[in-house]
């Protein structure tokens, strides 16, 4: 007996021991190790992040996935797309079910500091809004007391909403829903007067219904909701890379360079800035644990950060997003990548 | 394990640990209560590990902070200006609310049916078994997103019913308004209020209060009148009816409290976007209800339908043969016996009803999953504290609601001599 | 009444004789005695056509309009104005045909199909030893449709050649080993789900094969030493235990560089649908029965600390929803382990979904166990056979013939909740696939269609498993005459 429990310590000493020899909260080397980007995105919205029929993600937050694979793995395909709700997302990320969010999440200060996750950036400035039916006669979020409203529960939507009334003295029904296709079915089906959500996502969805043109998006845009991945807090490493992909692909549309144009840039680009960024001059890679070439992949999946709009969400697309806020800042948008230097 | 007496025990060695059986049942028992402590305290210790990582520390202060979000069915006031506690009790009250209503219902539905099954009607029982199949077989998800969607899809919205020819008029006399929101129903005015006793921010109308006094001094006086026939029948073989002195008893004090405090229907009214004045019954709370009933109430009916061909045929011809009419022969003779076999299962449909009810989540209904579990967890990030304190609770539901079931279930048993 | 009656209920004079009944036959008695025979049955009758009649006409027309060709919604209802009028509405089971692979594979590599398809159709090759075991014609049609079919669907779904060639092989060489030689087929049931995780998941055969060899080397080891009773468990455990911990992982890659034995590999988040379903469903089921049994032998135990553990494990996970049980492995049960594990969501799904069902599994079995007579316990005692041989040779194979209605229904009630799986971000036929499809721009708004297909898909397989249930009851009913 002595020796079974003898045997039965020592499976479960060695069994922690092996536990406490995995890095702790090396993020970076788990990725390599494992050959996958975990990557949390949305369970669908179209222009987002939505699997196609054959299983496919496309997206504009699948896409930064892509990058980040591109650069760390070197393979943009390397990317396990774990859908996630807006109840499981910041969980799925905090337990390590995946390395980096990128569904459209609010960077806000609680989840900054009490939810211990760690926005790298913003990908797309955005606001709350509110869809209604063009025959319901609305045309100001004002004129909705006492209406009812959908809102996907778990977001920050849902506070903006209680708050907005609130202030506003009016009062509403919330119907709850869990995810942006049960919201349309409501929605469409008129089981509530006005859908709420990021303006963004409103846009996705209207260009998704078969008659977009009765249902229009008031002008008020009652919050702030500065869209960006997230990463878990504690691995700086980790949080750099992502970070700096993100400002890769902001820097490379500053200076021009695109999918179509990157291979002849590294060569022959005489811009210091791009020589550093695409890996030709210093090594910046190597700062952040990466090889010198890990930017030009990233551009390279996907494009940069403007022909990743442009082919998910932008005009031509049918979301028709335009660019607005989320304009390079030399086109009097916010879009601002620190200097790679 | 009997020791013998007078059997002399042998002097203890260490190897009969193993191969003495008085003794080895202690070891084997020892090394597995080691072995499960061992995993527990590697469990809890790699939950300490990884919580000191991510610099969270185990702590309950959330359910203090401000909750800040809306629920929209609540059983108490409960603005998003009070604190994660009172959501999720809020989200308590509505697990309890469409538990019970949905153990009452489909208890009412299921014995229906299970009676039902077994009528020498042909069409009757054949549906009946269809239905029972249908329900049984199909997960309980399906039904909820079904009805959910029978409720979205086809009903009208509340502004169907506005204008001069609206495109659809209300039901029950111009009393029940169904929406693809909610169903409106009359809410209860009173024109001679009698005041309320607050409690804190809940309030409990004196007229409550009189109604309650009212029908247990009914009830009272019904036993008494019962207990009298009783004495009668024992004494004279002949037992007076009671039945409408009875039904005297309940109504007319009833009908006096209802005249006096002047109890009326106010039906619900149209007003901005939604109806007003009367009760808006929520379609999450009436679909979660009605799939929880008629899933439940499938299994049920199984349950009742064994119970009652359980009692062998020859108990209900000796109750004949005694002269006991059919209705007393099922309460006197056939119930109780079924009743036996019945409790058990039914109370493990209570249990699973009760866990059922949390797939609320499908259609919004704010639970306690859906507070404490969702949008708390969420919120607040706790999610090892949240789901720690959302399991306990279940649990000890789970607890409450079989350990009473077992007090029913022991006093209904065979009492065996 | 006219008679005296010096008591109210004792009658004692005769009643004057009542003519004979008329006699009456055909139809009009069928329907006399069964539906019209007083007025609360001539009420049920019509309230019953009622039922029938509102059923009939909501759901006819739009059954009847059905549309079977078209490449979206708006097509569909193009398509059904054009032939029945702008007002009509009818059904788009297009959206099925159109993506019934979604529904059935999920996202799982469409050239791979026949992997699925051939590991559920050998489930029925590694079932039949067992479910059919003393019916052979039951037993012959069973595997031979099963052979058949699953080559026959594989070859439709675009298996190549040799896929095809070495499928043919194992399926004959399986059936003909059921036939031939039952024992050596129930070795090949046990193997069986290694294989199947094997076609399922891809990756090298060696890595299951060496999972498997960890429990034929614990075999036997305990065979070795089972002179020394209690020791030679404990030895089989560890040694089984250090063969997985340190050794099958260096010995799968050293015969993998050999003979790599390689199928594509699938990850998890490919899987969907039905695949998914039934997937979770199949493990859940396998695992939880062994698991159960042992649970409720622990509930009915002489030892206290046994008897106790057991107890409190089955009241919790009885206690709790088993949503909040597939929250705990979507969202904690990383924080249960050492910091940086992380494995497969849906092997975690499966643990969950296990134990949850072995603890009432556990009970069902615990019901069979009470219900047995004592005279069997103790005539077992008696024939001197030490407690595991009496469970497996006198009291589990009595306890276990009783409680087959309750553990089939277990089975049904798990395999109907592998649809949550959908709340932790899988995608589960029923909810999350038929958002998938509805989010897509040509079917938005198909509510019904994907609800009533999937509704039939798990209508015919529980109805299925319970009427084999009910069949198995009474065959063994007729045993105890």
């Amino acid at each position: 007996m002595k020796k079974t429990a003898l045997f039965g310590s020592v499976t479960a000493l060695a069994l922690a021991a092996t536990g406490a020899m995995a890095a702790e909260g090396d993020t970076l080397k788990e990725v390599k190790a494992r050959g996958v980007l975990n990557c949390g995105v949305n369970t669908g919205l179209v222009g987002f992040a939505a699997p196609d029929a054959n299983g496919n993600w496309t997206g504009f937050d699948v896409a930064f996935c892509k990058a980040v694979a591109a650069a760390v793995l070197g393979d943009a395909t390397k990317v396990k797309y774990v859908p996630t709700t807006g109840q499981t997302r910041f969980t799925a990320l905090s337990s390590g079910e995946i390395d980096l969010l990128a569904r459209n999440s609010t960077w806000t200060f609680q989840r900054d500091t009490d939810l211990k996750l760690d926005f790298i950036g913003v990908n797309y400035y955005d606001g709350q809004g509110f869809m209604v039916r063009k025959d319901l006669g609305v045309s100001s979020a004002k004129e909705l007391d006492g209406a009812t409203i959908c809102i996907q529960t778990g977001t920050t939507t849902e506070l903006n909403l209680a708050d907005y009334f609130k202030a506003n003295n009016m009062t509403y029904q919330p119907v709850n829903i869990d995810s942006n296709a049960e919201g349309e079915q409501q929605y469409m089906a008129a089981a509530c007067d006005a859908y709420t959500t990021d303006a963004s996502g409103l846009a996705a969805t209207r260009a998704a219904f078969a008659d977009p043109e009765n249902h229009i998006i008031l002008p008020e845009i009652i919050s702030k909701e500065p869209l960006g991945p997230a990463v878990r807090h504690g691995d700086n490493n980790w949080g750099d890379i992502a970070r700096w992909t993100l400002y890769a692909l902001l820097a490379a549309e500053e200076y021009g360079v695109t999918s179509a144009n990157i291979d002849e840039l590294a060569k022959s680009s005489q811009n210091p800035e791009v020589q550093r960024l695409l890996g030709s001059s210093d090594d910046l890679g190597k700062m952040l644990g990466l090889d010198a070439e890990w930017a030009k992949r990233a551009i390279k999946a996907q494009g940069n950060y403007g022909e990743i709009f442009a082919a998910t969400i932008g005009e031509q697309t049918p979301i028709g997003l335009a660019r607005g806020l989320n304009a390079q800042w030399t086109q009097g948008g916010l879009m601002y990548a620190m200097p790679f230097r | 394990m009997v020791d013998y007496p007078g059997a002399a025990s042998p002097p203890f060695r260490l190897s009969m640990l193993i191969y003495d059986r008085r003794y080895r049942s202690l070891t084997i028992q020892a090394v597995v209560f080691i072995g499960v402590m061992l995993l527990a305290s590697w469990l809890i210790d790699n939950t300490l590990r990884n919580l000191a990582i991510m610099g969270k520390t185990l702590s309950f202060d959330f359910l203090f902070r401000r909750a800040g979000y809306d629920i929209p069915q609540q059983l108490i006031p409960y603005t998003s200006d009070d604190t994660h506690l009172r959501a999720t009790i809020v989200g308590l009250l509505n697990t309890l609310q469409v538990s019970i209503l949905g153990c009452i219902s489909a208890t009412v539905v299921g014995v229906v049916v299970g009676v039902l099954r077994l009528s020498n009607n042909w069409l009757i029982a054949r549906l009946m078994t269809v239905y029972v199949e249908v329900f049984r077989n199909i997960p309980l998800l399906l039904w909820i997103l079904v009805i959910l969607a029978i409720f979205t899809e086809t009903m009208p919205p509340p502004n169907a019913y506005r204008g001069e020819n609206p495109a659809a008029s209300m039901v029950m006399f111009d009393m029940i308004a169904p929406t693809n929101r909610y169903t409106a129903v009359p809410s209860i005015g009173m024109s001679n209020p009698p005041g309320v006793i607050a409690l804190g921010r809940e309030g409990i109308s004196w007229a409550l209060i009189a109604y309650a006094v009212v029908l247990a001094a009914a009830y009272v006086a019904h036993r008494l009148l019962r207990k009298r026939a009783k004495r009668i029948q024992d004494a004279t073989g002949r037992r007076p009816s009671t039945l409408w002195i009875s039904l005297a008893l309940y109504l007319v004090p009833v009908a006096l409290l209802t005249w006096y405090f002047g109890l009326h229907l106010v039906p619900p009214v149209l007003k901005g976007f939604n109806f007003a004045e009367g009760l808006n019954l929520d379609n999450a709370f009436v679909v979660l209800w009605l799939a929880l009933t008629l899933y439940t109430g499938a299994f049920i009916a199984e349950i009742v339908r064994a119970g009652i061909m359980s009692v062998s045929k020859g108990q209900t011809e000796a109750a004949y043969a005694l002269g006991l009419r059919p209705r007393r022969t099922m309460s006197l003779v056939v119930l109780p016996q079924a009743l036996r076999v019945i409790i058990p299962p039914l109370i493990s449909q209570y249990l699973n009803l009760t866990k059922n009810s949390s797939l609320a989540i499908a259609v919004g209904y704010m639970d306690l999953r859906g507070t404490l579990g969702g949008t708390t967890l969420n919120q607040t990030g706790r999610e090892m504290e949240a789901m720690v304190l959302m399991m306990g609770i279940y649990l000890l539901l789970s607890l409450i609601i079989s350990g009473g079931m077992n007090v029913f279930n022991s006093r209904v048993k065979l009492k065996e001599r | 009444m006219s008679q005296t009656q010096s008591v109210a209920f004792v009658r004692d004079s005769m009643l004057p004789p009542e003519p004979p009944p008329t006699r009456a036959s055909g139809a009009i008695l069928w329907l006399r005695e069964n539906l019209f025979s007083g007025p609360l049955n001539i009420a049920l009758t019509l309230l019953g056509l009622g039922i029938l009649w509102l059923l009939f006409s909501t759901l006819w027309p739009w059954l009847s309009h059905s549309v079977w060709n078209a490449n979206s919604m708006a097509e569909c209802r193009q398509i059904i104005a054009a032939a029945h009028g702008p007002d009509a509405s009818g059904a788009c089971f297009a959206v099925i045909k159109h993506r019934w692979n979604q529904f059935v594979f999920g996202f799982y590599p469409v050239d791979l199909y026949w992997r699925p398809v051939l590991a559920f159709g050998s489930l029925f090759l590694a079932l039949a030893p067992v479910l059919f075991a003393d019916n052979p014609r039951a037993r012959r049609i069973v595997i031979g449709l099963a052979a058949v079919l699953t080559f026959l669907i594989s070859a439709v779904l675009g298996a190549n050649g040799v896929e095809l060639g070495a499928m043919a092989v194992l399926l004959l060489a399986w059936v003909a080993l059921i036939e031939a030689r039952r024992d050596w087929a129930l070795l090949a049931t046990l193997i069986y789900p290694f294989l199947a995780t094997w076609l399922l998941w891809g990756g090298t055969l060696w890595e299951p094969a060496m999972v498997l060899a960890g429990f034929v080397i614990g075999f036997f080891v305990w065979r070795a030493l089972s002179a020394y009773g209690m020791f030679a468990f404990a030895a089989a455990v560890l040694v089984a235990a250090f063969w997985w911990l340190a050794l099958s992982d260096i010995v799968a890659r050293g015969i993998a560089t050999v003979l790599p034995m390689r199928l594509t590999p699938v990850t998890s988040d490919q899987f969907g649908g039905f695949v998914l379903s039934i997937t979770i469903g199949v493990a859940g089921i396998a695992l939880s029965l062994p698991l159960g049994i042992i649970l409720a032998l622990a509930r009915r135990s002489d030892l206290p600390v046994i008897k106790m553990m057991a107890v409190l494990f089955i009241e919790f996970i009885r206690g709790v929803p088993l949503i909040t049980l597939l929250f705990v492995a979507s969202l904690l049960l990383n924080y249960f382990l050492p910091p940086g594990t992380n494995f497969d969501i849906i092997l975690r799904v499966i643990i969950m979904v296990t134990l949850f069902a072995s603890a009432y599994m556990a009970e069902v079995i615990r019901g069979g166990l009470a219900a047995l007579p004592k005279g069997q316990y103790e005539a077992a005692d008696a024939l001197g056979l030490d407690y595991w041989k009496a469970q497996r040779l006198v009291i589990l194979p009595q306890a276990l013939k009783i409680s087959i209605p309750g553990i089939v229904s277990t089975f049904i009630g798990m395999f109907k909740d592998t649809t949550l799986v959908v709340f932790v971000g899988l995608f589960d036929p029923l909810k999350a696939m038929s958002d998938t499809i509805r989010a897509s721009f040509e079917w938005k708004g198909a509510y019904w269609e994907p609800y009533i297909f999937v509704g039939s898909i798990f209508f015919i397989l529980c109805f299925g498993m319970s009427r084999y249930s009910m069949h198995l009851e009474r065959r063994l009913k007729r045993d105890h005459r």
